[in-house]
């Protein structure tokens, strides 16, 4: 798994590659808590080239939302989606807790 | 039948996921059912490595692959402490951030990606799961 981080004026924009399980997704929580380090909860998850994603990943990113949405300070974001990924979502019922974007001009737009 | 033995550690789950999708695959399942038994099998091993060896020394997962023409049957044994996943009760799906548990989506999403699940304690034996799935997903 990589990810790749791109500031922005009013947000930071990460995107991410590869595949995130157990093994992979405490790089992902890294990633989210580095980004608030610097004091910055406003971000936009690019997920075009994640392949896989397990529920370890969920947690990651459940975690990331509370944080970032905490004293209304931002929140986190998805952009481009994968289908398969976003059956698994839907299953776990994650959806309705994060604003999903088809194309990353329009994610980065909402800040 | 296939048949391979993993070390229980969340580094060896990109290859156990490997190792059942080409299983699958040669069985003939169709598109959709093989993200389900990739990610299943995922969840469920990544579950005896947290749980059933939890607090033990690294032990191994034996995983057999299975089918006739309309199933695929995967078991996995380990060799940890008992850890009957059919007990675990459903997660938390509220849509509210803030009261919502982390744990137990593994499991949830085990029960639904899979037609069957099953489990047994094999006394000092260890822990055997079977996990069943179409090879031709319901519409």
């Amino acid at each position: 798994m990589e990810i790749t981080v791109q500031h922005h004026k009013h947000c930071d924009l990460l995107a991410i590659k590869g595949k995130v399980d157990s093994f992979t997704a405490p790089e992902l929580t890294k990633a989210f808590e580095k980004t608030n380090d610097e004091g910055k909860f406003k971000i936009v998850l690019d997920m075009e080239k994640l392949e896989y994603m397990s529920s370890a990943g969920f947690r990651s990113l459940l975690v990331g939302q509370r944080n970032c949405r905490r004293y209304n300070r931002g929140e986190i974001v998805l952009a481009r989606v994968p289908k398969k990924i976003m059956d698994a979502l839907e299953l776990t019922g994650f959806t309705p807790l994060f604003k999903i974007f088809d194309d990353v001009t329009a994610a980065v737009g909402t800040f | 039948m296939r048949t391979a033995i993993f070390s229980a550690r969340f580094a060896e789950l990109e290859s156990i996921r490997q190792f059942v999708n080409h299983a699958a695959i040669d069985a003939g399942m169709d598109e959709t059912g093989l993200c389900a038994i990739e990610m299943a099998v995922d969840e469920a091993c990544s579950n005896i490595i947290e749980h059933a060896y939890a607090g033990m020394p690294a032990g191994d997962i034996e995983c057999i692959c299975e089918n006739d023409e309309h199933n695929l049957t995967i078991v996995l044994r380990d060799h940890g402490q008992p850890f009957d996943i059919t007990k675990v009760p459903d997660p938390d799906l509220s849509n509210v951030l803030e009261d919502r548990k982390v744990g137990g989506l593994g499991v949830y999403l085990i029960h639904q990606l899979m037609d069957e699940v099953r489990y047994e304690r094999m006394g000092e034996a260890g822990n055997i799961l079977t996990l069943v799935r179409r090879l031709k997903s319901e519409p």
